[in-house]
Parts: structure tokens; C-alpha cells; sequence
């Protein structure tokens, strides 16, 4: 059966510590823009820790939430592209092709979540992070969107391995390099047509929401508050 | 031929035929501007898209707003001058080509800022669908892409539209003149000669050219309005865009052939041609569109008001009362408040009030569609990602050189075709005489 990629957020559990986003930006070699480029709204973040304010000061309550790429089962990013450089692959995931994308940044605009980064100069890295690259991962020219993937290099070293070993991939066996960061572990990863597996029990969970569920883009992140934490 | 037709086309060819150093200058001026244009372009290239002022979240700014604005202002001549040439309205003689001329450099510019727009502007024919030993089509499902198929339609439309009554004075220019330039204008002629079949057969492909040509203007700014309209983005997701976008492009369009015809009057000394009753006409008519204009964008805010949905309602009150209000309001007075007064009072509907008005539309239509790009994108869902937006000077530099682009075509245009048709004037002399269907081909026998 073939796979679809899911993952689940646990409010209640993130202290908005932002491992997640230092472990996906050192992950997936994502480039560091300098300080006059980030003022100018040109940082580049795969995930984020949005952070909320409750009630007014001194009386006031934080409240943090990861957001990545949603991996919408509709997406509005993929029809608008011209070049199918934003795509749906066959285990749900919004793939992006950097080599098909000309820059029209169309998906970036009509994604609600504000998840899709430009490459508004060529990559560079301050010394010494030029020594973290990952080969695994392909570095983005000027010019093309880049998002989060889902760490789709560990989900293919994943299957590969698990081929090799002529066996099934076990639940969990493969994790995002946020979710591996999470010291409080707020973030599951896993397969959503596997019933058994975590993600999909915490899927279903009652305690469950989407991000923007009523636009109808069908997430495959689920973000989870309150309620009974059984 | 009588002593009038001769002070015609003697008016009418005279800046093709003579040529003073103030037009040298004018020229190299704005040639100088074009230039900077190209030069920002090409660096903006070189060292990527970060010169411009774009940023996460507006990925969209003024190259966009150009865009639109541009593929507007090009509505003003094929529409206008097809309306006019089936409605058979005898004043659309001497305007008819100054529109067609304003449509094709528009549409030309106004094309040129989806690549300059580009990340990767060097792969700009990917949106071609051409068939690669890749085996990869463009995404028939992207706006984009019918964008491309909408403006290639239209600007071969209206090139073809703008030559076709071009025809009988590019002949007579090559008839009138020797040498090199009687060859170049001889082969522009097709080889016309003026006998009654080629009337005929010029006479059908206009009015074939007249009918066809409607519902392609209509249709691209329709498909440009799409490409906000189909995204799922507050203030952008509303379905009043495409006649919204069309009456705009209109109403702006009138506006830069007013400023146009005016420009020419002025500098060619065709007071005898552009008659205060071309500016009044033309004036009645942004009046209409003026009015129109204020009708729907009541009707697009009033909605969006009343409906009072929370992504929607930030947009709006950015717009309204927030940091975008001055341009709004600005918007306003010179899209509708001014127009209405000037155009409406007949004491004010003269050559100046009109002017006057249609640089105010021009200035007003920019704005509306910097309104419409900007705002909804800084103003997305989440709060946590609003984000303004502000120029960075390669993209104010592009901007400005647009307009010196259209204004040098638009000047070695009328250095190379008569601006106002000869032929067809003439035929507007001799109409009271003669039957209307006839005058035209009796004409051109004259003078074979």
C-alpha cells in the first residue's frame, strides 16, 4: 500500500524552544540570508514557531505553534504553478522540483500559510556553517521557491533501507529532523494509511484540528490542544 | 484629386517627411531612459531577484501592478477603435489609429513584465507549450499559462488589426517617396494598388478583424484578472474580478488616448484633425467608464464589508483606514470624484479638463491595481505572517522607463506611419457626397 505522509502537532507539549527550526535549517541546508537581507523579509524558515499573546500585561500567557508545510491533499500552490514545479507526488506530499521552477511565485501567494520561501539571491553560508551541508539534499539556485519536504531524503534513505532488508518500514522508523529535535516531543511523524501507526491514532484524536480547516485545503498536519491527554 | 485632399496628405505626412533636431532630442532623451530600464533589468538578473523591493510575504509588487496597468492601458485602442469602426460613428477617423498604435506598445510592454518578473527569467518559454524530448507541457490548470495564450492572442490580433488599415497610406507613402525608403514602404504595401477587389478584400478582413477582436480584449483582462481571482487570498478570491479588471482597463485605456491624441495635436499641429469634438466625445465617454469604475468598486468593498469575514475585513481596513488608506483615498478622488466633476459639467469638458482628467485616471488606475496586489498578500490568515512592502529602486527605475518606452514607440511610430489615417479621412470627406459602402473603393482607384 502505498504511503501518505502525515504528521501531528502537540500544542499542549511545544515550549516554542525552536530546536525544530535550528535542526531543519542545519537538515536541509537552507541558507543563512545575513542580517540586512532578513530585515528585508527575506529569511528563510521551513518551519517557524508562530508565537500568540494571551491577555494583557503582566497577565499574559504565551502560546507557541510550529508551522510547516501543511502537505495539503489540496493544495492551492500546485494548480497555479505553470511548470507542475509544485506537484503532488504519489504519497500525498507537495512536492517541489527546484529544476522545473522558473520563479513566478505564484504558489507562494495563493498558499494561505505563508509556508513557501524564494531564493532571492544565491545561497550563501557564514563560516563555519559551509561545513554542515547535507549532500543529501540539493542546494537551491537564485530564483526558485523552496518548502519543506518532509524531509523527503530521510523518507527515501528510509525505504531503501528497509528494501535492502527485504522487510516493511516500521512505524517510526523514519523522522523529520524537527521531530527528532523535539525534546518534548510535540511532533509525530509517520504514515497516515498505516492504522497503526501513531500519527494516525493522534490524527484522530478528538483533541485534533487543522490549521485553516474551513478553506478546504485537506492538511495532512494535524495540530493538537486541550481536551483529555491520554 | 482635389486642393483639399492634397493639404491633407501634405498635413499628414509632414513629420515623415520633415524632421527637426527637437525630435533628436526628445528621442535620445528618452532612449537614455529606456536604457536605465534595461540596465536595471539586466542586473537585477545578474545578481538576483533581492534588488527588488519583494519579500516573504509580498511576493507580488510593482512589476505585477505594471502588468495589469499595462495590459489595461492597451485595451484603449483595438476595443475602443473596434466599437467604433462597427458602430460606423464617422468622428472615429481620425482616432481610430492613434488607439490601435497605443494597444500594440502596451500590450508589448505590459508582456514583458510576467518574464522581467521571473525568478528565472532565462526560462521564460517553459510556459510555451512547445513539445520537448522532455515530454513536459506547461500546467494547463495555471492562470499563468493563460496568460500567455491570452496576451500572444490578443497582441497577434491587434498587430494584425493595427496593419491592415495601414495598408493604402503605407502605400502612398512608398508612392510619394524614392530610393531605399521606396522599397521598405513598398514591401510594408503588400502591393497595393489600389484596384476595387483589394478594397473589397481590405473592407472584409477589418470588419473580420473589428468582430474578432472584441471578445479576445475582453477575454485577456478577463484571464489577467485570474490570475488573482483564482487564488485563494482575501480580497483577490471574489468573482467581480473579471469585469472589474475590464472596466478598468477600459476606463484607463481611454485615459492614455486622450492624453495621446492631446500630446499629438499638440507637438503635429493636427488642430484640424483632433477637434475639440474628439476630446468631448472621448470625454463622455471616460465619464461612463468613470462612473462604472465607482460602481463596481462600491460593489466590490460593500461586499467585502458586509460579509465580514476575518481575513477579508484585514485587508479591507488596511486599505481603508490603515496604511494603504492615503493611496486609496487618492485613488478615489482621481479615479471618480475628479473625472465626474470635470467630465460632467459640460463647462469643464474641454480639451485641458479632459487632460487634465486622463492623467488623473492614469495616475488612479496604478493605484487600484497596486491596491489590489499589495494589501491581500500582507494581510494573508495568519496574523503572524502579515508583512508589508516597499519599492527598492531597480523596480521603480523599470517602472519609470515604461513610460518613456511606450512614449518613444509611440514617437518613432508616427516618425515612420502617418499617425491619423489618410485614406480613411478622405473617405470621411467625400462620405456626404457619395453612398457610404462605395466611397471607399471609388477613392483608392484615384490615386493607383
Amino acid at each position: 500500500m502505498a504511503h501518505r505522509w502525515g504528521m501531528t502537532v502537540d500544542l499542549d507539549r511545544c515550549t516554542g524552544c525552536e530546536a525544530c527550526v535550528t535542526a531543519c535549517r542545519a537538515e536541509n541546508n537552507i541558507p543563512t540570508v545575513g542580517d540586512l537581507q532578513a530585515s528585508r523579509g527575506r529569511a528563510i524558515h521551513w518551519i517557524r514557531v508562530e508565537r500568540y499573546f494571551e491577555g494583557d500585561f503582566p497577565e499574559v500567557k504565551v502560546k507557541f505553534r510550529p508551522v510547516m508545510c501543511q502537505q495539503c491533499d489540496a493544495a492551492p500552490c500546485e494548480p497555479v504553478c505553470p511548470t507542475y514545479a509544485s506537484h503532488h507526488n504519489d504519497e500525498g506530499l507537495n512536492a517541489q522540483v527546484y529544476n522545473r521552477c522558473i520563479g513566478t511565485r505564484y504558489c507562494a501567494n495563493a498558499c494561505p500559510y505563508n509556508v513557501r520561501f524564494f531564493d532571492f539571491f544565491n545561497p550563501v553560508w557564514e563560516k563555519p556553517l559551509h561545513l554542515q551541508l547535507n549532500p543529501d539534499v540539493s542546494l537551491r539556485e537564485v530564483g526558485v521557491m523552496e518548502k519543506c519536504t518532509f524531509c523527503v531524503q530521510r523518507i527515501a534513505a528510509g525505504k531503501d533501507t528497509a528494501a535492502a532488508d527485504k522487510r516493511e518500514l516500521k512505524d517510526g522508523e523514519i523522522t523529520p529532523a524537527c521531530a527528532q529535535s523535539c525534546p518534548s516531543k510535540a511532533l509525530v511523524f509517520g504514515d497516515l494509511n498505516d492504522p497503526e501507526s501513531e500519527v494516525s491514532r493522534l490524527s484522530e484524536s478528538t483533541r485534533g484540528s487543522k490549521l485553516l480547516e474551513d478553506l478546504g485545503t485537506a492538511p495532512k498536519v494535524t495540530y493538537l490542544q486541550g481536551g483529555d491527554h491520554a | 484629386m482635389s486642393a483639399s485632399d492634397d493639404r491633407l496628405a501634405s498635413d499628414l505626412m509632414r513629420p515623415l517627411e520633415r524632421t527637426g533636431w527637437r525630435w533628436y532630442l526628445f528621442v535620445g532623451v528618452l532612449a537614455a531612459i529606456v536604457a536605465c530600464g534595461l540596465f536595471a533589468w539586466g542586473f537585477q538578473m545578474w545578481q538576483g531577484f533581492g534588488l527588488t523591493g519583494k519579500r516573504w510575504p509580498v511576493f507580488w509588487g510593482f512589476l505585477i501592478t505594471d502588468f495589469v496597468f499595462w495590459i489595461g492601458i492597451s485595451h484603449a485602442g483595438t476595443l475602443i477603435s473596434a466599437i467604433l469602426r462597427l458602430v460606423n460613428a464617422g468622428w472615429r477617423r481620425p482616432v481610430t489609429r492613434c488607439a490601435e498604435v497605443i494597444t500594440a506598445f502596451a500590450l508589448m510592454i505590459g508582456g514583458l513584465f510576467p518574464i522581467i518578473h521571473l525568478g528565472k527569467p532565462w526560462l521564460f518559454f517553459w510556459l510555451v507549450p512547445y513539445p520537448s524530448r522532455r515530454l513536459i507541457w506547461p500546467n494547463f490548470r495555471s492562470p499563468l499559462v493563460w496568460d500567455f495564450f491570452a496576451i500572444s492572442t490578443y497582441l497577434t490580433g491587434s498587430l494584425l488589426f493595427l496593419f491592415l488599415p495601414m495598408i493604402p497610406d503605407l502605400a502612398l507613402v512608398r508612392d510619394r517617396s524614392t530610393g531605399m525608403r521606396r522599397k521598405i514602404y513598398g514591401v510594408l504595401a503588400l502591393g497595393w494598388r489600389g484596384t476595387t477587389a483589394q478594397w473589397h478584400r481590405l473592407e472584409t478582413a477589418m470588419q473580420i478583424m473589428a468582430i474578432a477582436i472584441i471578445p479576445v480584449a475582453v477575454s485577456v483582462h478577463t484571464i489577467v484578472s485570474f490570475d488573482f481571482s483564482m487564488a485563494l487570498v482575501p480580497m483577490w478570491h471574489s468573482s467581480i474580478f473579471g469585469p472589474y479588471f475590464v472596466a478598468g482597463a477600459i476606463f484607463s485605456g481611454i485615459a492614455g488616448l486622450i492624453i495621446a491624441m492631446a500630446a499629438l495635436r499638440h507637438v503635429l499641429k493636427l488642430h484640424d484633425y483632433l477637434e475639440e469634438i474628439h476630446f468631448e466625445n472621448l470625454g463622455k465617454l471616460l465619464l461612463t467608464m468613470s462612473l462604472l469604475w465607482g460602481y463596481f468598486t462600491f460593489n466590490e468593498r460593500l461586499t467585502a464589508w458586509y460579509g465580514n469575514m476575518p481575513a477579508e475585513m484585514n485587508t479591507f481596513q488596511a486599505t481603508q483606514t490603515g496604511s494603504y488608506s492615503p493611496l486609496f483615498w487618492t485613488m478615489v478622488l482621481v479615479n471618480f470624484v475628479i473625472p465626474v466633476i470635470l467630465l460632467g459639467i459640460r463647462r469643464f469638458r474641454t480639451i485641458t479638463g479632459c487632460v487634465v482628467a486622463s492623467v488623473g485616471v492614469v495616475i488612479g488606475m496604478w493605484l487600484e491595481r497596486f491596491l489590489i496586489v499589495v494589501p491581500s498578500l500582507g494581510y494573508k490568515f495568519l496574523p503572524y505572517t502579515w508583512g508589508t512592502y516597499r519599492p527598492r529602486p531597480t523596480e521603480i527605475v523599470i517602472t519609470a522607463a515604461t513610460f518613456a518606452a511606450i512614449t518613444l514607440l509611440y514617437t518613432l511610430f508616427a516618425k515612420f506611419v502617418p499617425i491619423i489615417s489618410i485614406w480613411e479621412m478622405r473617405a470621411g470627406q467625400h462620405q456626404p457626397e457619395e453612398v457610404a459602402a462605395a466611397a471607399e473603393p471609388r477613392l483608392g482607384e484615384t490615386h493607383a
